[in-house]
This record gives structure tokens, C-alpha cells and sequence, in this order.
């Protein structure tokens, strides 16, 4: 028999009391002031915010960074937001990402519960990208916050092959005493650009 | 195997380490507590994380089924392996076949269980474990004392320590930040090196054929995104049924592990990278017999959070190291015994039933009852040691006769008064050891008790 079919055999040799999955569709908190809420997570989590109106001014408030201004390779994901001089599809192997010290790229939706946003990884080559710059800035719409977790789920499908993730502040370790040091293995910063109109216009 | 106690009162032995300890670990729980106060849904969360998991256990090889489906539609190659001897050759087999030395992991307690790293160091592979943590006491040759703060036994002086000795920092040098920046230098290396990277699962989904990895440090995704395959390891108790339940679990596991509102990194893989291979080892090695068992079937819906262990009065004061079982604390004390019972039969009784690790686990596992449960079934296999056993058996026979009961009560009583301190404390008390014995009352409470009624006819005070 095989290992499968043994694994497979053994549980089912057995009934086990069922219970029903639970409704999640209405559960959950709701913020009265969701953009309060998720600047404040964001934060808590060791992340920052800028709030600006329109697309070409993120571009400018992204180009203004401290982060950008000093950094030499830079990568951006959105069409004309920062100086990008690292073209993603013109690399082949990861690996020559090591030294990007800035890395630009959209959020899809960002959760008021705990400051994380959800990136989608379709159609970026390398995913690497998110993790391996040494400061990441992130371009998020302002309505696009939902309140909880639950209601994130509600707006992902994963019926196609892909990556995606939820990213909550730069990367972090407290394995030294506990105590907190920001930049673990990852990005050093995280910049959440709010854009009051949206990728819309 | 050595008896917890003995362990735990070495570590107690070096009082001032032992207090560090105590409240580094119940700063974590605090923390826990208001990242928990700040959700008014949090007792539904844990109830309904609870019946997910029930769900998902009646249904286990129907999801198993759809998982592995779902999974081979997207690509991956999923593998079976019954137990730990398996699951290390499955691995060794995909990374042989790739011409792999060189490896990276990020932190799996399932692959601590099954001892992968000196299994592969054995065939001349090198592998580093990348969260920080774990890479400490790697570098130590040491194993985790505890589930998610591997290293939570140790002091920055010593982490300092090593580092000079082995990555060079400056002598002396014990600012974490500076120690961080070393680790991530040394490790961006071995990142860029690797030829495999390895992961555990913390939830495999049923209806998707993805599985969630959750990480702080980041490490996961480097170790995973540069290198051509990925190898991801689970318990098959890590499933659960739908995509949406993951927002139950995620909202559940950082706040109950360190506090915060979700790990920093959330990765949803569904899929290998194009042109790449992305393997799961689907694992039993044991986990069907605890299923059998309504005894302790709950004990694996546990998510791994280690808030059991950063509450348990027993675990804080003895360290993660005296448990000798590669999951620590009042749930390592349920699944160690699960697998071997004699080897672990001192483990349920590291506890002193007083049930916090009940009320913070997110999964509402009953730990505490649990843990009284195995003291019976290791004392009905006859396990345990002529100390507890004889003791037991002394016990039982005094309180089945009530003339001897009464007679001994009277005999303690004066004893505790009369005799000399050095009957009392000396080393075949283990109850005076690290405590004063209270004063002994002059009469019983059956004597007080009918003394009182005597004298007031036995009439109820209202
Ligand atoms: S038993 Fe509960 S509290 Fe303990 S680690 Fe598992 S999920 Fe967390």
C-alpha cells in the first residue's frame, strides 16, 4: 500500500464529530474612520505613511524620499512613479537583484485592522523584488481599504497559479532579547503612499 | 530520559537567569493580552477557529484528497510520507536529483521533528536555517527552546559572544541592532548561495491547492524566490477547508504568538514559479494515531502560536530545554507522550493544572485537561517512576481506610510541629524543597467541624 493510501486509510477508519464551518460574511470589526485606523496599524507595525491627491504627486513625494534620493539602483513596478533604472523583465536571473536599494510597487488593497496590504505578484517576474531591496515603497489607493480580514478574503480568488502576500511594515526580528530591530533579512523601510484619486484618472 | 523536575531545578538553580527568563516571557504574554483586548470578536474568533478545525478533522481525507488535487492542477508535486524516516528521504530524493548542497530554511517545526538538518548534513549537504532565532542556536548546535522565539533562552551577551567567535563582530559588542546587521550580512550570503530553499506550512488550503507561510523576518521569501525549487513541508493536520478562513487564523496567530496584528510577511503560494518546482510533503508520523484518540484529538489543531507556553508558570521557571521534546510547553507536553509515552512520561506533570494555557489558546484546545488525562493513562501503562507510583500507591491505600486517614492526619499535624527542620526538608521530600511547609493547625477540619455543630446545633449561618 502506499504511503498515501495508508494515511488515507487510517483516518477514515474512524468518524469523527462534525461540526458546520461558520458564516464569516458579516463578521468582524468595522472602523468608523477606516484611513485613521490603517495609518495607525501601519505605524504600530513600523511603517510609515505619506498622503497625497493625484498619481504624478506620489510620483513627486516618491522621488522626494530620503530613501530614493540616495539610492543608486532603483525599481519600479508602476509606470512613471520614481527613477527607475532597473527594468524587471530585462533581468534574467534573480540573483542580480541583490543590490536594489529601492523597489516601488502597487498595493492592491490595504486592511485597517493591522496595516497590511495585500501585493499580487501577477505579472512581476521576479517576486524576489518585494524582499530583497533594501527599502520598499508601496502605492495604494485610498478607497481601497477594507476593515478586516475577513473582508479581504472576500475580495481575493486563487483559482489561478500565482503569488501573493500580505505585508504589514518593514521586516523585523525580536530574536535577540526581544527587542525590536527593524530590518531583519528583508526591506529596512516601508513607505505607504495614500493616493486620495485613486489609480482611476 | 532525565525527569523534567531534575532539568527544571537546574535552571532554576541560576535564580537571577531564571527571573530574566520568567519576564521575558510575560512581557510576550502581555502583549498577547492587548493585542487580544483590542478585537471585541476575539472570543468568536477562537470558537470559530475551533469548529474550522473540528470541520476540517471529520473531513480530513476528503480535504486531503482535494487538496493534493487542487495542488497538482497548479502545478506543484505533492508526496506522501507516513513517517519521519520517509518525509527525510522524499526530501533527500528531490534535492539529490537537483544536484543540491546547499540549502536554506526558514523555520518548520515539523522538520526539528523529524530531524531533516543532521539527516541531510549526513549526506554531505549544507543547511542553514535563516530565521534569526533558529540560525543562533544552529550556530550553537543547540535545539529551540521554544516554538516561535527559538532563542528566547538566551542572553544578548551571549549571542555576542558567538558572533565574534563566528562571524567576526567586535569583541564584547552586544547591541542587537549592530548583532542583526552582522546575521543579515552573513545570511544574504547564504541566501544568495542556496541552491534549494526549504519552508514549513503554517495552513494548507483545501479548496485552493495553496498553502500560507507566515514570517517576520522575511526570511521564507528570499529563501524561496531565488533559488529553483522549493520544498514545503506539513503535518497533515495543517489543512483547512476554504480561502476565507484564513482570515480567522490570521487574525488569530500573531496577536496569541508576540502580540502584533499579523506577521509582517503573509505569503500565499499557489503554484511553483514559472520555469521552477515546487514540492509538498504531506506528513503523518503519528498524527493519525493522536486522531483516533477522542482524548486528544484536539491537541492538533493547535496553529503553533506558543502562547501556551509564554503563560505556563511551569514553562517560564524551567525553560524550553527541560521539556527534551522538539515542541516545548503544555502542548508539547500532550504530543510528546502521543509519541512515546516512557520516553516522555514525566512531561505531564510539568504542570500545575492551573489552566492559562486553556484560556489563551486562540484554537481552544482544553490543554490543562489534557495534561491531567495523560497523568492517568501514564500511571494505568504503568509508567511511571517508582517515586510518583509508590508514593501514589501509599496514598490510595491511606485514603480507601478512614481510621488511617484520621491517624495520619493527627501524626502530620504533630510532626510538622515537633520534628526537627532537617527531617522535614531533606531530599526525599520533594515538597520542602524550594518551599516552606505551612504551619500545621492544631486540629483537623473534621474535629473544628463537629466541634462547631456541637455547639450550634448544626444550624447554617444565613
Ligand atoms: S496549543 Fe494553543 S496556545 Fe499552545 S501553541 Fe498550540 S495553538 Fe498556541
Amino acid at each position: 500500500m502506499s504511503s498515501r493510501e495508508d494515511i488515507l486509510e487510517k483516518i477514515r477508519r474512524k468518524k469523527f464529530p462534525d461540526q458546520p464551518l461558520p458564516n464569516l460574511s458579516e463578521f468582524g470589526i468595522v472602523y468608523a474612520n477606516r484611513v485613521e485606523q490603517f495609518v495607525a496599524a501601519l505605524k504600530s507595525v513600523g511603517g510609515s505613511s505619506l498622503r497625497v491627491n493625484t498619481l504624478a504627486e506620489a510620483d513627486q513625494a516618491i522621488r522626494d524620499l530620503d530613501v530614493h534620493r540616495h539610492a543608486t539602483k532603483t525599481c519600479s513596478l508602476i509606470p512613471d512613479i520614481g527613477e527607475a533604472n532597473v527594468d524587471l523583465d530585462a533581468v534574467d536571473d534573480p540573483h542580480e537583484l541583490e543590490d536594489v536599494d529601492v523597489a516601488i510597487f502597487p498595493g492592491e488593497f490595504g486592511v485597517a485592522e493591522n496595516g497590511a496590504i495585500w501585493i499580487d505578484a501577477k505579472n512581476v517576474k521576479h517576486r524576489v523584488v518585494y524582499v530583497i531591496a533594501q527599502h520598499i515603497v508601496v502605492v495604494l489607493d485610498r478607497c481601497a481599504l477594507v476593515d478586516n480580514m475577513h473582508r479581504a478574503y472576500d475580495r481575493l480568488s486563487f483559482a489561478t497559479p500565482g503569488f501573493g502576500m500580505f505585508l504589514s511594515g518593514p521586516s523585523k526580528t525580536a530574536d535577540i532579547e526581544q527587542s525590536l530591530v527593524i530590518g531583519a533579512h528583508g526591506p529596512r523601510s516601508l513607505t505607504v503612499v495614500l493616493v486620495e484619486n485613486g489609480f482611476s484618472d | 530520559m532525565t525527569d523534567h523536575a531534575v532539568l527544571a531545578q537546574k535552571f532554576v538553580a541560576n535564580s537571577p537567569r531564571a527571573h530574566w527568563h520568567d519576564r521575558a516571557l510575560w512581557f510576550v504574554r502581555a502583549k498577547r493580552d492587548l493585542a487580544a483586548k483590542s478585537l471585541p470578536e476575539w472570543e468568536e474568533l477562537r470558537e470559530h477557529a475551533s469548529d474550522i478545525k473540528a470541520h476540517c478533522v471529520a473531513h480530513l481525507a476528503d480535504y486531503l484528497e482535494e487538496f493534493t488535487r487542487n495542488a497538482e492542477k497548479l502545478g506543484v508535486q505533492v508526496h506522501w510520507a507516513k513517517d519521519a524516516a520517509e518525509h527525510n528521504q522524499i526530501v533527500l530524493g528531490i534535492l539529490q536529483k537537483h544536484r543540491v548542497t546547499k540549502i536554506v530554511k526558514s523555520k518548520s517545526m515539523l522538520t526539528e521533528e523529524c530531524h531533516l538538518n543532521p539527516f541531510l548534513e549526513r549526506h554531505g549537504m549544507e543547511v542553514i536555517d535563516t530565521d534569526l532565532g533558529e540560525r543562533i542556536v544552529q550556530m550553537r548546535h543547540e535545539p529551540p527552546s521554544h516554538i516561535v522565539l527559538p532563542a528566547i533562552h538566551i542572553q544578548k551577551e551571549e549571542v555576542g559572544a558567538l558572533f565574534h567567535e563566528q562571524l567576526g563582530t567586535d569583541e564584547g559588542a552586544t547591541d542587537p541592532q549592530y548583532l542583526v546587521e552582522a546575521a543579515r550580512k552573513h545570511l544574504r550570503e547564504k541566501f544568495m548561495a542556496a541552491e534549494a530553499g526549504i519552508t514549513g506550512v503554517n495552513f494548507a488550503i483545501a479548496e485552493t491547492g495553496g498553502f500560507v507561510v507566515c514570517t517576520n523576518e522575511g526570511n521564507c521569501d528570499l529563501g524561496v524566490s531565488l533559488p529553483p525549487v522549493h520544498i514545503a513541508c506539513m503535518g497533515i493536520e495543517k489543512l483547512i477547508p476554504r480561502a476565507q478562513d484564513l482570515g480567522v487564523f490570521l487574525r488569530l496567530l500573531a496577536r496569541s504568538a508576540t502580540g502584533q496584528p499579523i506577521t509582517t510577511y503573509s505569503s500565499h503560494f499557489h503554484g511553483p514559479r514559472p520555469g521552477c518546482e515546487l514540492h509538498v510533503v504531506l506528513v503523518d508520523n503519528g498524527r493519525t494515531e493522536i486522531l483516533g484518540s477522542d482524548d486528544f484529538r484536539r491537541s492538533l489543531n493547535c496553529i503553533r502560536c506558543g502562547a501556551c507556553m509564554n503563560t505556563c508558570p511551569v514553562y517560564r521557571r524551567s525553560g524550553g530545554h527541560s521539556y527534551q521534546s522538539t515542541v516545548p510547553g503544555p502542548i508539547g507536553s500532550i504530543l510528546a507522550p502521543a509519541r512515546d509515552a516512557a520516553k516522555h512520561e514525566s512531561l505531564p506533570f510539568a504542570c500545575s493544572l492551573c489552566g492559562s494555557c486553556t484560556d489563551v489558546c486562540p484554537v481552544k484546545i482544553d490543554l490543562h485537561h489534557q495534561l491531567l488525562t495523560w497523568r492517568g493513562e501514564i500511571a494505568r501503562r504503568g509508567l511511571l517512576p517508582k517515586s510518583k507510583s509508590m508514593g501514589m500507591k501509599f496514598v490510595s491505600f491511606v485514603f480507601q481506610h478512614r481510621w488511617l486517614y484520621e491517624w495520619s492526619g493527627k501524626l502530620a499535624r504533630f510532626s510538622l510541629r515537633v520534628l526537627p527542620r532537617w527531617m522535614i526538608y531533606n531530599r526525599f521530600n520533594a515538597w520542602g524543597r524550594q518551599r516552606e511547609l505551612p504551619a500545621a493547625p492544631r486540629s483537623s477540619f473534621r474535629d473544628w467541624y463537629r466541634h462547631r455543630s456541637k455547639n450550634d446545633g448544626g444550624k447554617q449561618e444565613s
